[in-house]
């Protein structure tokens, strides 16, 4: 059964092992929500780019998705799940794991 | 080289979590500039109080409170300006959501020392004027360490202590008032200019 859980952990764990991925993680470790905009300036890529990893997260769940209207302008916010969290927190213990062994 | 992968992640967590939740591009000699105006505006102080000119006690309150004015805004805009210097050096953005919080966080305290501080001066209770100043300015400051370099909340413990020491010893407080706002923030733009250049 556990096994089940660890190979189901990697597999998320895997997911951030790309840059921009692990770039939108560990900001939104750090803060509670973060906008579209805001997550483009801080890791410096193209709206394409950010959008297609930000589903990615999304479809496993990972983060969730708030849409909002600000006036009449569309706001959609960005949060971590629980799972989110924890899956960050095991992927940082994985590197840490790999460093020590080196 | 899978090592040097996994170094460099932890770089770009690192560096994403100070970038996104910290204000960085506070300028070490901001906190310089705003001494020395502090101690420019203490000796203009002792001038005013010590004027044959103005004798008037309503005359000599303006003049201090016109002094008090001038040097606040000169060293809020030369800390406004080297902020801005330093983000388009390091080309970080200024108006962030940080930059909002970290204001906000500044303000509140300010203001309610503002606010305490009228209150003193209508009732003609001036012995706690600088005491508060001190100490509300301390606070604020511990409250802004969260958003900006965690340094800041010892500089502001500091004040705090002496906001409080001169609430004791009152006859002293106008140079327990130049020491905090004064010699403190010099010493502390100078650890912090050499630290985060």
């Amino acid at each position: 059964m556990s096994a089940g859980i660890k190979e189901i952990m990697n597999n998320l764990s895997k997911l951030l092992e790309n840059r921009v991925r692990l770039g939108i993680m560990s900001a939104l470790m750090v803060n509670e929500r973060l906008d579209f905009n805001s997550l483009k300036e801080l890791l410096d890529v193209t709206d394409g780019n950010l959008a297609s990893h930000l589903k990615a997260l999304e479809k496993h769940e990972l983060i969730r998705v708030k849409k909002q209207f600000v006036g009449r302008k569309p706001n959609t916010n960005y949060m971590l799940t629980n799972d989110g969290k924890k899956v960050f927190e095991s992927h940082l213990d994985a590197i840490e794991q790999l460093m020590k062994r080196k | 080289m899978e090592t040097s992968t996994h170094a460099d992640d932890l770089k770009t967590i690192r560096k994403i979590m100070e970038e996104s939740s910290r204000f960085l591009s506070l300028s070490g000699l901001s906190g310089v500039f705003a001494g020395i105006f502090a101690i420019i505006g203490f000796i203009i102080a002792l001038l005013i109080l010590n004027s044959d000119r103005i004798s008037d006690a309503g005359n000599i309150d303006l003049a201090l409170f016109i002094d008090a004015l001038v040097i606040l805004i000169a060293a809020l805009s030369v800390s406004v300006f080297l902020s801005y210097r330093k983000a388009l050096r390091n080309g970080n953005r200024i108006w962030t959501g940080i930059t909002k919080r970290m204001l906000l966080n500044l303000i509140i305290p300010l203001l309610s020392a503002a606010a305490f501080i009228l209150i003193f001066y209508i009732e003609q209770n001036f012995r706690y004027i600088i005491p508060s100043m001190l100490v509300f300015y301390g606070l604020a400051l511990v409250n802004v360490g969260k958003f900006t370099f965690g340094e800041i909340q010892y500089l502001g413990i500091l004040q705090v202590l002496i906001g409080i020491i001169s609430a004791v010893f009152t006859e002293y407080a106008l140079y327990l008032w130049v020491l905090g706002f004064g010699i403190l923030h010099i010493l502390y733009g100078l650890i912090m200019h050499k630290k985060y250049r």
